[in-house]
C-alpha cells in the first residue's frame, strides 16, 4: 500500500504542484493518476521514491515512512519505469535488468541468469539480452524497462508514462500484456498517465487530478465513466463515456441466434443456401469465424471454385460470450450483415445477435440502474432527517 | 644528404630520443587527463563554474608554446634545459584541451538516463562512475586523441630548447641546409602520432563497445 498523507509540493518560486493530496493506492491493485499537463502527477510519483521531496505532508509505504528510509535504499525496494524507458546506453540488454540486483549485491552471474528469464516473461526472446538498448525497437525498449523494474521483484511499482512513446497498435500490446503480467504478480502499481482511455482501461482505481495539483476524484473507472464528480472531470473524461462505460457492464447471457456456418475450402457452390439476407459466416476447421461473405455480389464463375479467405469481408469485430456490452455491441455495428458473431472462451463461433438485442439488453441494465440510484438517493434523504 | 645516411650517422640516438619523445607525450596526456576529469566534472556539476573554468583553461591554450617553455624554469625553479619544463607545458595544454570536453561529455549524458539511475538506487557516486562517466568516454576520448595529436607535434618544438628527441632531425636538418632529416622527422613524427591516435582509439572501443556505430 501507498498512502498520500496531505502531501504538498511547492517549488522554490512559489506554485504548487501538489496540494494536500491525500490518497491510498491499494496493495495488489493498479491505481493509476491522471489529469492534464500541470496537474503533478508525475510530481506526486516521484515524490514517493524521494526523486522529489515533498514540502510537507508524509508518504507511507504499508508502515514505513518514506522520508526515514535512505533514499537509495527506499529507491532499490521500488520498481520505476519511464516513459522511452530510460535504458543505459553503454549497457547490454541483460545487464540492464540485472541493474538493480546487482546494486543489492547479487553476484552478477546470478543476476544475468535471472534476467534473461525476466525478458521471457516480459515476451522478449533471450537473444535480445546481448544486444544493446540501441539496437532496439521503441516497443521492445519499453518491455526492457518494465523487466528492470521487476529485477529485484519489489512489492511496489512506479510507472510513468510509460506507453506513450510508442505507437497505438504497439502500445495496446503493451498495455495487454502489462495486465496480464499484472494479473500474475499483484504489484502495488502507482501509474502515471495524461491519457483518460489508457487510465480506464489500466486501472483498478483511477486518480483525477486537476491543474494546481488538486485531487479531483478517486473511482473506480466505470464509476468515473457514469459518476464524474465534477464538471472538470466530466469534461476530462470525456466524449463517448456513455458508450464507453459499457465497457465494464458484463454482457450476460446474450438471446444468441443460430446462424448456419460455411467453412473456408467448401465449395462456394454451396453458400448460397446458407446464406442469410445474402451474407454467410465463414468459419475454419476448428469453427473459429473468419469472416463473412457477400454471396450476392459473386460471379458465375467464381461459383465453381472454393471458398478462400481473400473473398471475406473481415470488417467485423468479434466478441465472447463472457464479454463485456461495449464488445457485443461493437461487434453487432461493426457486422458487415448486422450480426454481430459472438464465441465462446476458445474462440469457436457460438452465435450471432443483433444491436437492437444488445441494445433491449442496455436499457433493461440502464432502468435497473436509475431505480437503485432513486432508492439510494432517498435512503440519504432519510438518513439526514432528524 | 639522403634520408638513410643521416639515420645511419646517428642510430645510437635513434632509441634514446624516440624514447623521449614517447614519454614527453604520453605522460602530459594522462596528467592532464587526470587533473581536467574532476575540473570537467565540477563545471558539469555547478553551472556557474562552467564559465570561469573553460575561459581560463581556454586561455591558457593560447599561450605560444615556446613562450611557455621559456617561463616556466621561472615559475618552477627549473633549469632552461630541463625536460620537465616540457613536460609542464604539454600537461598544461592538455588540461586547456580537455576541460571543455570533460564537462561537455558529462553534461551529454541525457537526464532520462540519469534520473532512471537514481530511481533505481545508484548512489550519487555509483551514477557518476557507473553511468555518467562511461556513456561520456566516447567523447573524451574524442577530445583525448585530438590532445595526444597535438601533444606529439608539440614535442618537437621542444627541441628549440635543446631537449634531445625526434624533433633534433628539423633543427639538424635546418642546420646543415638539407632535406634528408627533415623528411625522416616528419616521417617519425607522423607514424607517432598514427600510434597514439590509434592507441586511443582502440581503448575507447574497448571501454565503449555500445558506441561502434558513433565512432566508425
Amino acid at each position: 500500500m501507498i498512502r498520500f498523507e496531505s502531501v504538498t509540493k511547492r517549488f522554490r518560486g512559489g506554485g504548487i504542484a501538489v496540494d494536500a493530496l491525500d490518497l491510498e493506492a491499494p496493495t495488489g491493485k493498479i491505481t493509476v493518476l491522471v489529469g492534464p499537463s500541470g496537474c503533478g502527477k508525475t510530481t506526486s510519483l516521484r515524490m514517493v521514491n524521494r526523486m522529489v521531496e515533498p514540502t510537507s505532508g508524509r508518504i507511507w509505504l504499508d508502515d514505513r515512512d518514506t522520508a526515514k528510509v535512505r533514499p537509495a535504499t527506499l529507491r532499490r525496494g521500488i520498481g520505476y519505469v519511464i516513459q522511452q524507458a530510460g535504458l543505459f546506453p553503454h549497457r547490454t540488454v541483460v545487464d540492464n535488468v540485472a541493474t538493480v540486483p546487482v546494486l543489492l549485491g547479487l553476484p552478477r552471474r546470478d543476476a544475468r541468469r535471472q534476467a534473461l528469464d525476466l525478458l521471457e516473461r516480459v515476451g522478449l526472446p533471450r537473444e535480445l539480452g546481448e544486444r544493446y538498448p540501441a539496437q532496439l525497437s521503441g516497443g521492445q525498449q519499453q518491455r526492457v524497462g518494465v523487466a528492470r523494474a521487476l529485477a529485484a521483484d519489489p512489492p511496489v511499482m512506479l510507472m510513468d508514462e510509460p506507453f506513450s512513446a510508442v505507437d497505438p497498435v504497439v502500445r495496446a500490446q503493451l498495455q495487454d500484456e502489462f495486465l496480464r503480467l499484472q494479473g500474475e504478480l499483484g504489484k502495488t502499481i502507482l501509474f502515471v498517465t495524461h491519457d483518460i482511455d489508457e487510465a480506464i482501461k489500466l486501472g483498478d482505481q483511477v486518480a483525477v487530478l486537476r491543474t494546481g495539483g488538486r485531487l479531483a476524484q478517486v473511482a473506480t473507472p466505470a464509476e468515473l465513466l457514469s459518476h464524474p464528480a465534477d464538471a472538470f472531470v466530466a469534461g476530462f473524461v470525456g466524449r463517448d463515456r456513455g458508450y464507453r462505460a459499457l465497457g465494464f457492464a458484463a454482457a450476460g447471457e446474450l438471446p444468441l441466434a443460430h446462424e448456419p456456418v460455411v467453412t473456408v475450402g467448401d465449395a462456394l457452390a454451396a453458400t448460397p443456401p446458407r446464406a442469410v439476407d445474402g451474407w454467410a459466416l465463414v468459419v475454419d476447421a476448428e469453427r473459429r469465424p473468419l469472416g463473412w461473405l457477400a454471396v450476392g455480389g459473386l460471379g458465375e464463375a467464381q461459383l465453381s471454385g472454393p471458398v478462400v479467405e481473400d473473398l471475406l469481408n473481415l470488417g467485423g469485430t468479434l466478441a465472447t460470450e463472457s464479454g463485456t456490452l461495449r464488445e457485443a455491441l461493437d461487434a453487432a455495428l461493426s457486422s458487415p450483415s448486422g450480426r454481430g458473431v459472438i464465441v465462446d472462451e476458445d474462440g469457436r463461433f457460438a452465435g450471432t445477435v443483433t444491436a437492437s438485442e444488445v441494445l433491449t439488453r442496455i436499457e433493461r441494465r440502464a432502468s435497473v440502474l436509475r431505480q437503485e440510484a432513486i432508492e439510494s438517493a432517498a435512503a440519504e434523504v432519510i438518513a439526514l432527517q432528524p | 644528404m639522403n634520408l638513410w645516411s643521416y639515420l645511419q650517422q646517428h642510430s645510437g640516438d635513434l632509441a634514446g630520443w624516440t624514447w623521449t619523445t614517447v614519454w614527453l607525450a604520453a605522460l602530459p596526456l594522462l596528467v592532464g587527463l587526470a587533473i581536467a576529469l574532476p575540473l570537467g566534472w565540477l563545471a558539469s556539476r555547478l553551472r556557474w563554474t562552467y564559465p570561469p573554468l573553460v575561459t581560463a583553461t581556454g586561455i591558457l591554450y593560447t599561450i605560444p608554446s615556446l613562450v611557455l617553455f621559456i617561463v616556466l624554469p621561472g615559475l618552477l625553479g627549473t633549469r632552461i634545459l630541463d625536460t620537465v619544463n616540457v613536460a609542464v607545458a604539454l600537461t598544461a595544454y592538455t588540461v586547456a584541451l580537455l576541460v571543455r570536453i570533460v564537462a561537455d561529455g558529462l553534461s551529454s549524458v541525457s537526464t532520462t538516463t540519469l534520473s532512471a539511475a537514481s530511481a533505481m538506487g545508484y548512489t550519487a557516486r555509483q551514477r557518476l562512475f557507473g553511468v555518467q562517466l562511461p556513456i561520456a568516454v566516447p567523447v573524451i576520448g574524442a577530445g583525448l586523441r585530438v590532445a595526444a595529436v597535438s601533444n606529439v607535434s608539440l614535442v618537437s618544438v621542444a627541441s628549440i630548447i635543446g631537449v634531445p628527441q625526434l624533433g633534433r632531425m628539423f633543427i639538424d636538418g635546418s642546420n646543415l641546409s638539407t632535406l634528408g632529416p627533415i623528411v625522416d622527422g616528419l616521417i617519425a613524427f607522423v607514424v607517432l602520432a598514427l600510434v597514439f591516435d590509434g592507441l586511443i582509439l582502440l581503448g575507447i572501443r574497448t571501454l565503449s563497445p555500445w558506441a561502434k556505430q558513433a565512432l566508425a
